[in-house]
Order: C-alpha cells, then structure tokens, then sequence
C-alpha cells in the first residue's frame, strides 16, 4: 500500500515568554492508505499539536519551524493558504475532543455537516442531506432522519460526538484525524462512540490518525502505534507487538495496571462508622428528586468509592453531606451526631472535621495567594496557629505530600497540576480532618502523575487514619484505591458492598455494564464485547 | 423571561415618571408663580392654584397625571394654552424620522466596519478605521456639525446648514434637508458600534468551533460572517439599541444647531419658557423610547440565543 502521508524531521515552535521554543523535536511520521496510526502520550507530549501539523494546522502561538509534510505527493510545508483550504475538511479532516464546543450552536447539525461538502463544490445541500441521514444511519445515531435537523444542545453528548465522525466522513476524506474523542464521555457512551469509529474507519478503508492518553482506547483501534513524551518519539511499533513486548520504560509504565490496595479485613465490620447518610434525598429546584433514598456509611480510616457515569448525582450526595445543599429528607451523622443541614448553621468543628479536595487543583487554590497562605488559612482559621507555629507546621505538611520546603514561598502558578493537587491535599490535611471527600480528585491529571497522587492518599489513609470519600468515573482508580464501592445510577444506588463483593460476579446488572465497559489492552476486547452484547440482544 | 423583561421594563418606567414628577416637585415655586411672575398678588396665585388643581396633596396630583398620561392625555401647554399632544406629534415624529434615516446609514456601515475589521485584523485598514471612527466620537456633536456646515454648507454649497423640513417636501427633498444631521449623528455613533462588533467577533474567534470551521477548509468571509457574527450578536444588538436610543434622545444638540423642528428643539424652548408639563411629558417620551429599545435589545438576545430559541 502507498503512503498517505508521510512527515519527515517535523519541528513545530511554541511562542512563550517572548521567544519560540521548540515543543515538538523532529518527529517522523508515515502513514500508509486505510492505516490507522495511534498517536499516544501524555498531556505536554505534542501528540495534538503533531496531528493539527499533519493538516498543516497549528493553533495560535505555535508555528511549524522545520521539516517536510507530504500529502498524497503534495508538499504542504510552505504551500498557499489556498492549497491547505482545498485540503482541509475534503482530503484531511478533523474530529475534536469536545463536540459540544467544536459544534457551532447556532446552526443545526446537518448544516454543519453539509457545509464542507457544497463549499468545496463536491455535492449540492440536498445530495449532502440525503449522504448525511446514510451516515447518521450507519453510526447508529437515534432516528436518522430528524436528527441532523436539531441543533447542538439538543442531543445528547456522545450522539454529538457521533455526529462530530459523521461530519468529519461528509466529504470521504483520505485521513481523519481523531484528537481524544472520547476523553470526555462516560465509559459506557465511550463504547458506543468507539465502536463507531472503529465501523466507519474499516467499512471506508480510511486511513486514520487516532490521539490519545489511554493505551487501552488506542488499543482498540490502532494498527500501528508512536509513544511520544515532551515532543519526541519514545517508541513506535506495530499495535499488538508494541503491547505484548514494549521495549521502553515509559512505555511498560503506562502500560502497568494499578493495584496497590491489599484487600481489606474481613474482621474490620466493627470498626467504629464515622459518617452516615441516612435516607437522603435532595432536589435542586424542589421538584426533579436529584437524590432519592441514599443509605451509606464510612469507616474511619477506609476509603468509599463513589462510582457512577456524569448525572447520577455523586457530586450532589457530597454537595448534601458538606451541607452545601440541604437535602429535602434525611440525615447526615457525623462520629454519631446529627449534623446540621445547612453550612450556615454548622460550627467551625463541624467544618474542620470534613475537608474536600477538588478535580480541577487550577481553579481550586487562588493563583495571587502564595503557598504559604494557602495551607496557613486553614492553620489560623481551625486552631488560631501563630505565624511560628503555623510557619513549623506547613512545612511539615509539605514534607507529608512530598512537596520540597522552599515550595512555601512559591505561587500556584509556578508548580505542575500533580503539585498542585498535592499542595490540595496538604490544605485539606491541614485541618485535621476525620473525612477527606475526595471529588474526582485525578481526572485531570495524567496517568502516571495521577498514580503518585493515589499512592501518596493511600500512605497518608495508613499513617493518619483519615476516611475518603473517593467520588470518581474511573473504575480502574476504584480498583487501585477503595475498600467499599458504592455505585450509583440516576439519583439512587443501585449497588453497594466490599470490593471484592461488588468486582467479582455476579454484579448488579448496571454494575456490570460498567465494569465491562471499562477497556482493556487486549486489541480483541472491543470486537469481542460488541459480538458478545450483541449476542445477548439477539438471546 | 421575556415576560420578566416586560414587567421589568414597565417598573423602571413607573420609576422614571415618579422621578420625573418629583423632580419637578423640588424645583423652587410651582407652576402658578412661574406663569404669574413673581409681582403677583399672593390671593392671585392661591386662586391661580386652584384652577390648576396644584392645591392638591402631590401623591394625588401625581397619580391624576400618571392616569391622564395613561389615556393619552398629555393635558395643555402653559405657553399657549394649546394641547401638548398637538405641539409633541408631529415634532416627535420628525425626531424619528431624522433617527431612522441616522440609524439605517449608521447600524449597517458599524457592522460592517466591525467584521471587515475583525477580518482584517491588526492590518493597515483596521488601524485606520478604528483611528477614524475614534477621532469622530472623540469630537462634541456640535463641534462636528459645524465643521460639516462649514465644509460642506460653506465651502462646498451642496446641503443646507438650516434643515427645515415639512409635509409639502417629498421624501427625496426631505433627506437633503437632513443630510447634515445625519452625518453627524452617523459619525458619533459608528464608533461604539462598529467596536463592540469587532471586539464580539474577536472573542469569538478564539473559540473551538472556529477552528473547526477552519479545519474544513472553509475560506475567511465564511467563518467570520456564518459562523462567529452569529454568535456575537447578542453584544453587538446591545450596543446597537443602546447607540439608537442616543439617536432618539442624544439629538438634542443637533436638532438646536440645524434648527431642526423636532422634540428636542421643542425641549429646548420649553425649559427656557418653563413651559413644565411640556418640559414632563417630553422627559417621559425620551425615557419611554431609552426603555422601549433596550428592551427590544434584551428580548432580541434572547431570541438571537439558539439554545433559548429551540428549548431541548
């Protein structure tokens, strides 16, 4: 087969503090006619910026310096605006990772997707309608028909990622480039778009550029596969070799599953309960019950994982147990006492006791406050610390969360997110607490970054005795990290027990759909999961 | 929500009218003194008050005169004793008629001043435009007008500097009379206009939907005009009603200077005559346009929002 595309010695530019540095160093890249090429790595890595350089795209502030980009024989490194608008969209298209934001909202989906088509004089509106619902159709997109006539808010996420391929497919373009396209989604949608991508790429023979953080995702998908890290290549090799035998040490990283947690102690049961939600159920406007019925209890010094897709309420039960929303019915009882409903009517000791620690460490601590004052407010404002104790005692939480001493003096702005959920958790230990509810706490950090953080949470449950309430979408950090699993579905919890109890069949029926959906490395596991729900269906 | 901005809209208008009213209340002397003159006799003024019914405690006077503004009763001019509605008609609607011709030149030139600036940016042509429409906004209107009256009136004889007009003109005739007017009134509010289309295209620009469009291949023109003017409407219609609504009540000034018989000429003569009801009612029909249009900017934001248009 010919080669696609083929980039040689590529160095793209970064402008920053007044001066390009180089982010990506001379990457060769080849492509061959229907291959699909999985690009991998973590955030920094230029996996995004190599595949917008492949459509001779960069965003604003980058530039590509050097190197050669040959298309289908054209060289594209210096060629006219007017040749990359010729190519873009009808020869190389692009999938992004938000549709909701990549989706223009003011006009209706079937509009968009027929916009590249009429504009590059290949077919007019009506033969691109008719193309459209075909495509629709063949994504298994819900009432092909209509669909397409309704506007971007009024579909669910992952149909309008669906919707985001199809447009992408509406010119038949040689090369898609696919940029995390299911980053954002829920495991279970995620299945649903894979499996679309995976359909049309073999049904067109496409040839494909398929960005991601997740191994197991790229497993799926990919023939061949490039490990990239800080804008070099590690590592590049066929799918299924590259997965059995990889070579480099970064790569074995990513590839080794988390399993850290020994499993718990029968014999723990009596251990004293510190937290107990009792029959709660809340409602943000007073009439749509967002919780209903929610019974669980937390152990001290255990780890409750909250599981549960975007919209079943998991962020809302913490909401309720920090008194942030005062449920309709029910109780929270905090060492044996009745808390209070409200955070206004709570003490200072009732605060103390609970501590939170968010998903996003950028917008959680104040980027004007130095180190120093973030994790001395909670000193002076729990225990009224002195600025000698307080000084002694934030540098031993730093030296806790294996943070260097000098840090205090620092601003948010100058530490990596890793540090920066680090100095989070050293706030909320700063209090004391008895709870630490942790709030998808490693969903924007990378994989590995994101291990060393739940390593470091583990050894601080050992040492200190703190409870987590651990609320996450990710069932391999479940795996890594709970005692107890609580899973919720729509407002209620549908299951709930020890870890074991809950990840060893039989499992409640949406228990089991989303473990299941979970991927794993096998390159099989899409294909024979598909085969084997749909064979179920067809029972 | 649109109803909520309609209720809300006649609450600042009740506001207004009370204020108004109040306002009139503080000024020194009433009404009787003014006409009287300070030499009469104070039985003459107590009499006077009576048959102007101004002996009345005010919240009654003032919810009479709301009442009467209600059915359209704007009661008569202390001046000549003629109905205000007569003297505000048709002054009122010349005052429209020199806003409209202002705002079809001024609204369609901002526009497009702002996408073609947006399009393109940073470049020779948008330095200048923006140079141009600042130094216009910077000037008073009358400092404009009578630089335009001297060029274009004086030196060059093609418009006349006194833009009298009335129902035997025909429409041609009458935007000849008016020209000048108008182009001040163009000149002093393209700027903000044509601004805030820019800078709501800008902000624009920076979104991921953009650069899809532009990964599909789609040319400039489009993306700017199809994909990011749609999204910036609701700045630039604010800024537009807010820039009508000063064509409407900022007139006054140009109306004085070109001797234009509208209702901010009529304004004018009125505070000097402290003719007061005509001075009240004029006040309250500059608010009711200010509030009417902000509204309709309010209300056509919305509209102008797909996900409030098309509910899920």
């Amino acid at each position: 087969m010919g080669k696609i595309l083929d980039i040689k010695n590529l160095k793209i530019e970064g402008y920053s503090n007044e001066k390009w540095v180089e982010i990506v160093h001379g990457i060769d890249l080849t492509l061959d006619k229907g291959e699909v090429l999985g690009l991998i790595g973590e955030s920094g890595a230029g996996k995004s910026t190599i595949g917008l350089a492949s459509m001779a795209y960069t965003r604003q502030g980058c530039r590509i310096a050097s190197g050669s980009i040959v298309f289908d024989g054209m060289e594209l490194f210096g060629a006219s605006k007017e040749t990359f608008r010729k190519i873009r969209g009808s020869r190389i298209a692009y999938v992004a990772q938000s549709a909701a934001a990549s989706f223009n909202p003011a006009h209706r989906l079937i509009k968009q997707y027929a916009e590249a088509p009429v504009q590059h004089g290949l077919m007019d509106f009506a033969e691109a309608e008719q193309k459209a619902i075909d495509i629709y159709r063949r994504l298994l997109l819900p009432d092909p028909e209509k669909i397409g006539y309704r506007y971007p808010h009024q579909v669910s996420g992952g149909q309008l990622q669906r919707a985001m391929v199809a447009m992408a497919m509406s010119c038949q373009p040689d090369i898609i480039v696919f940029d995390e396209p299911t980053t954002a989604l829920d495991v279970t949608t995620q299945i649903e778009v894979l499996a679309a991508i995976k359909h049309i790429t073999e049904q067109f023979d496409m040839a494909a550029i398929y960005i991601t953080h997740d191994l197991a995702v790229v497993a799926q998908l990919a023939d061949r596969i490039m490990v990239l890290r800080y804008g070099n290549l590690v590592e590049e090799g066929e799918a299924r070799t590259l997965l059995d035998n990889p070579k480099e040490a970064y790569t074995k990283d990513l590839l080794s599953v988390r399993t850290f947690r020994k499993p718990t102690d029968q014999n723990d049961h009596n251990q004293n309960i510190i937290l107990k939600v009792q029959d709660v159920s809340a409602s943000y406007t007073g009439k749509e019950m967002v919780l209903e019925d929610i019974n669980l209890k937390i152990r001290r010094g255990k780890t409750v994982a909250l599981v549960g897709e975007s919209g079943s309420g998991k962020s809302t039960l913490a909401r309720v147990i920090t008194g942030l929303l005062p449920p309709l019915q029910g109780q929270i009882i905090f060492e044996g006492k009745e808390l209070p409903p409200d955070l206004k009517s709570r003490n200072r000791e009732h605060l103390r006791q609970m501590q939170m620690i968010y998903q996003m460490p950028d917008t959680a601590v104040n980027p004007r406050q130095k180190i120093r004052k973030i994790i001395g407010r909670p000193l002076s404002f729990y225990f009224g610390m002195d600025r000698k104790k307080r000084e002694n005692r934030i540098i031993e939480l730093l030296e806790m969360t294996e943070l260097p001493e000098k840090y205090i003096e620092r601003y948010p702005g100058e530490l990596s997110g890793g540090e920066k959920q680090r100095i989070c958790i050293a706030r909320a230990l700063a209090a004391n607490p008895n709870l630490i509810i942790c709030d998808e706490v490693t969903s924007a950090l990378d994989q590995l970054v994101a291990e060393e953080i739940l390593k470091l949470l583990q050894r601080l449950q050992n040492e200190l005795g703190v409870s987590y309430l651990f609320i996450t979408h990710d069932l391999a950090t479940v795996k890594a990290i709970s005692d107890e699993i609580v899973v919720m579905l729509q407002g209620r919890i549908v299951e709930q027990g020890e870890k074991q109890e809950i990840l060893t069949p039989p499992h409640h029926e949406y228990t089991d759909l989303l473990l299941s959906s979970v991927p794993e490395m096998n390159p099989d596991w899409l294909d024979n999961l598909l085969a084997e729900r749909q064979a179920a269906q067809s029972l | 929500m649109v109803a909520k901005r309609l209720a809300l809209g006649l609450l600042t208008l009740i506001i207004i009218s009370l204020l108004i009213f109040l306002g009139v209340e503080l000024l020194p002397g009433d009404v009787a003194e003014a006409i009287l003159g300070q030499s009469a006799l104070p039985e003459t003024v107590a009499a006077f008050r009576k048959e102007l019914k101004l002996d009345l405690p005010a919240h009654i006077r003032y919810f009479s005169w709301l009442g009467d503004l209600a059915k359209g009763e704007f009661g008569n001019s202390l001046a000549n004793g003629r109905p205000i509605a007569d003297l505000i008609g048709w002054r009122f609607s010349n005052t429209l008629f020199l806003a409209t011709v202002a705002a079809l030149i001024a609204v369609p030139v901002a526009i497009i001043l702002g996408i073609l600036a947006a399009l393109y940016r940073n470049s020779l042509f948008d330095r200048l435009i923006s140079m141009a429409t600042l130094s216009t906004i910077s000037f008073p209107e009358f400092f404009v007008a009578y630089i335009l009256i001297a060029l274009l009136s004086v030196q060059i004889i093609i418009f006349p500097s006194i833009s009298n007009i009335n129902e035997q003109m025909s429409l041609f005739e009458k935007i000849h009379a008016i020209f000048l007017p108008c182009l001040t009134l163009t000149l002093v509010v393209v700027a903000h206009m044509m601004r805030q289309t820019r800078a709501a295209i800008i902000n624009i620009m920076a979104s991921p939907f953009i650069e899809m469009a532009r990964l599909k291949g789609l040319n400039r023109t489009r993306i700017i005009v199809l994909h990011a003017f749609p999204n910036a409407l609701s700045p630039v219609i604010n800024v537009v009603a807010i820039n009508l609504a000063y064509l409407v009540v900022g007139v006054v000034v140009v109306e004085v200077v070109f001797v234009y018989p509208g209702l901010g000429q009529l304004l004018v003569d009125s505070v000097s005559k402290r003719d007061i009801p005509v001075v009240q009612a004029s006040g309250l029909i500059f608010a009711t346009v200010y509030i009417g249009l902000n509204l309709l900017a309010d209300v056509l934001s919305i509209i102008s929002n797909p996900r409030l248009r098309n509910p899920k």
